[in-house]
């Protein structure tokens, strides 16, 4: 064994000489914490796939079992489509965060991470980032499916663009309400569960597969405002054109009321771990 | 010499579980201090509460002089936890993982590749430092989980159950890791239910159950209180118990216990009572013996001589986690 002796010897000044906290280590930390997640999805990218089967079966499901029998007026995968993508993002950080956060909170790592000087929010922070990169990875299989089944971004390059950016937002806000499920759920099995079991009817009752006008009077009023629903009448509108300020506008305010409210009962709970 | 470690009246509950009741302790700087004790008996809570992980409900706990209620922050700078669970990223490899935590700890990138690559040399893990952690065998992960805590060269290391798991080599390796550690000035503050190992890595012990210190001195001191090595006599024949019984109680004195179910007798090995003696008393006697051994004192004998009862697990098993569960609550 080499033995290089100095390599033991404690010397905190090397960590106390440097500043406090401070924004740019904060940045530091996230991207630390960001860069490991990213790891993580280009090590097992199984991952990826995994939160892709959904949208996949989806995809067959509706536009050649029961697309044929849905009248939207128009093309029936033109109209899918968005309403697919939306679920992609929602579905994978949904469930990808309050798996990965409610068993990553029960390994020593977070014990580690919580006795040293880092910042705390960058911990849930660049887990919620990392979903964006695996919306990403995500649109990129997705896309060209869509392509070849004969999607076309009909609106122009720049709404096309503004509608992905919208719905990393979106993902992003979603995988913020993941984050508080995986924090508060006792156990990763609970997670698991927990994780994707109130996607399906949030996704269902929307815009996304059929038009919420078949719906009975009550359902509508709730299918007609639900985030799901804006979120895919606006991407709707960008790919294949109409007006979509309203809904994009409502979109962005539920991704930010997502961020604020699921954000600070995430931090909070993660903070409470500590404080007991 | 400065102090490490001060902890005085330090109380902390769970709901109706008492884990620490007014719990004293003082580290010297540059000392290895165990904490022996059984499951539950509160180690791994005095460790959360140094390590800033948990608030007590009342006392006073500082390192090196700083408050760890007070000012969490400065406590974490100079400190670093191996807790019971391996606390290494799986999916990283070893080298990303030491890097990651100096780049926590605030050092510059070419530093703490530069720390991360000495110490993967220094603790063996040179040729798997670039294969993930998940393929580590269990002392790859403890030898790299020690790292870990080091990147920083923290003045004082929490070991929580360091050796728990391990196989008889890689507890040596690690051993030797403490020793050097304390070689260069580290201070130690290590929590074992192995009689042995504190005695071997520590300079001074307390004992602890059920949240309170309840002997303390060196290693040394305690042993003296248990008694050396312990004579295990096992017979064959039931019709000699009693006669074996009495015959230890004469030769060895205090201590002994005696099991008509297993048909053993044991006692401590006082200083005056060799186990030659021992051998030539029974042959004499003409009892008929199956097995006659020596075994260490375990924590068992410790218990046994300042408590008077048996170490005995506060709560099985659950109990030193008692805080998390109930934070997930």
């Amino acid at each position: 064994m080499v033995m290089t002796s100095a390599a033991l010897t404690p010397d905190s000044s090397a960590v106390a000489a440097r500043p406090q906290g401070g924004v740019s280590w904060w940045f530091s930390d996230l991207w630390e914490m960001t860069l490991r997640n990213i790891r993580y999805l280009v090590r097992s990218p199984e991952m990826v796939l995994y939160s892709l089967l959904q949208p996949v079966l989806f995809i067959l499901l509706f536009a050649y079992v029961f697309g044929g029998a849905i009248e939207v007026g128009g093309d029936y995968v033109q109209f899918l489509l968005p309403g697919i993508f939306v679920q992609m993002a929602l579905y994978g950080s949904a469930t990808g965060t309050t798996i990965g956060v409610a068993a990553e909170m029960r390994t020593g790592l977070m014990d580690r991470f919580r006795s040293m000087p880092m910042s705390r929010t960058a911990v849930l922070l660049g887990r919620t980032v990392s979903e964006v990169f695996r919306t990403v990875a995500s649109l990129a299989v997705m896309v060209p499916i869509g392509l070849l089944m004969g999607f076309r971004f009909e609106n122009g390059f720049l709404p096309a663009l503004g509608g992905m950016l919208l719905l990393l937002l979106f993902g992003h806000a979603v995988s913020w309400l993941g984050a508080w499920i995986g924090l508060s759920v006792h156990s990763a099995q609970a997670a698991q569960a927990a994780g994707g079991v109130w996607v399906f009817p949030f996704v269902l009752i929307s815009s996304a597969f059929v038009p919420t006008e078949t719906m009975p009077g009550w359902l509508q009023v709730y299918a007609a405002n639900s985030p799901m629903t804006t979120a895919v009448n606006a991407l709707r509108a960008l790919f294949t054109g109409g007006p979509a300020a309203s809904d994009v506008l409502q979109t962005v305010a539920w991704s930010f009321g997502l961020i604020v409210v699921f954000g600070w009962l995430s931090m909070r709970k993660f903070e409470s771990l500590t404080a007991r | 010499m400065p102090t490490a470690i001060e902890v005085a009246g330090l109380c902390k509950s769970f709901g109706s579980v008492t884990a620490l009741d007014h719990l004293e302790l003082t580290v010297p700087e540059g000392t290895v201090h165990g904490l022996l004790g059984p499951n539950g008996a509160g180690k791994t809570t005095i460790v959360r509460v140094l390590s800033t992980l948990l608030t007590p409900d009342d006392g006073r706990a500082e390192v090196f002089g700083v408050d760890v209620r007070r000012d969490p922050r400065q406590v974490r700078r100079i400190i670093g936890l191996t807790g019971q669970y391996a606390a290494v990223d799986e999916l990283l490899t070893g080298r990303e993982n030491l890097v990651m935590i100096g780049r926590l700890f605030r050092l510059s990138r070419p530093a703490a590749k530069t720390r991360a690559g000495e110490l993967l040399e220094r603790f063996d893990l040179g040729d798997a430092a670039d294969r993930p952690a998940r393929t580590y065998s269990g002392g790859m992960r403890r030898r790299l989980d020690v790292a870990a805590s080091l990147m920083a060269r923290p003045r004082l290391i929490f070991l929580d159950e360091p050796t728990t798991g391990l196989d008889p080599r890689s507890r040596m390796e690690l051993w030797r890791i403490v020793r050097e550690l304390v070689a260069e000035g580290t201070t130690v503050l290590l929590t074992t239910q192995y009689l042995e190992e504190a005695d071997q890595l520590a300079h001074s012990l307390s004992v602890v159950d059920q949240g309170k210190v309840i002997a303390s001195g060196t290693p040394d001191q305690l042993k003296s209180q248990v008694g050396n090595d312990w004579a295990v006599v096992t017979l064959i024949d039931t019709a000699d118990f009693d006669t074996t019984t009495e015959l230890l109680r004469d030769q060895l004195g205090a201590g002994l216990t005696a099991d008509p179910e297993t048909l053993r007798v044991q006692a401590p090995l006082s200083d005056g009572g060799s186990l030659a003696d021992l051998l030539h008393t029974l042959r004499e006697s003409g009892v008929q013996i199956g097995d006659v051994s020596v075994r260490r004192p375990t924590l068992d004998d410790v218990f046994l001589a300042v408590t008077g009862h048996a170490a005995h697990s506060a709560e099985p098993e659950t109990d030193e986690k008692t805080g998390e569960d109930t934070t997930w609550s």
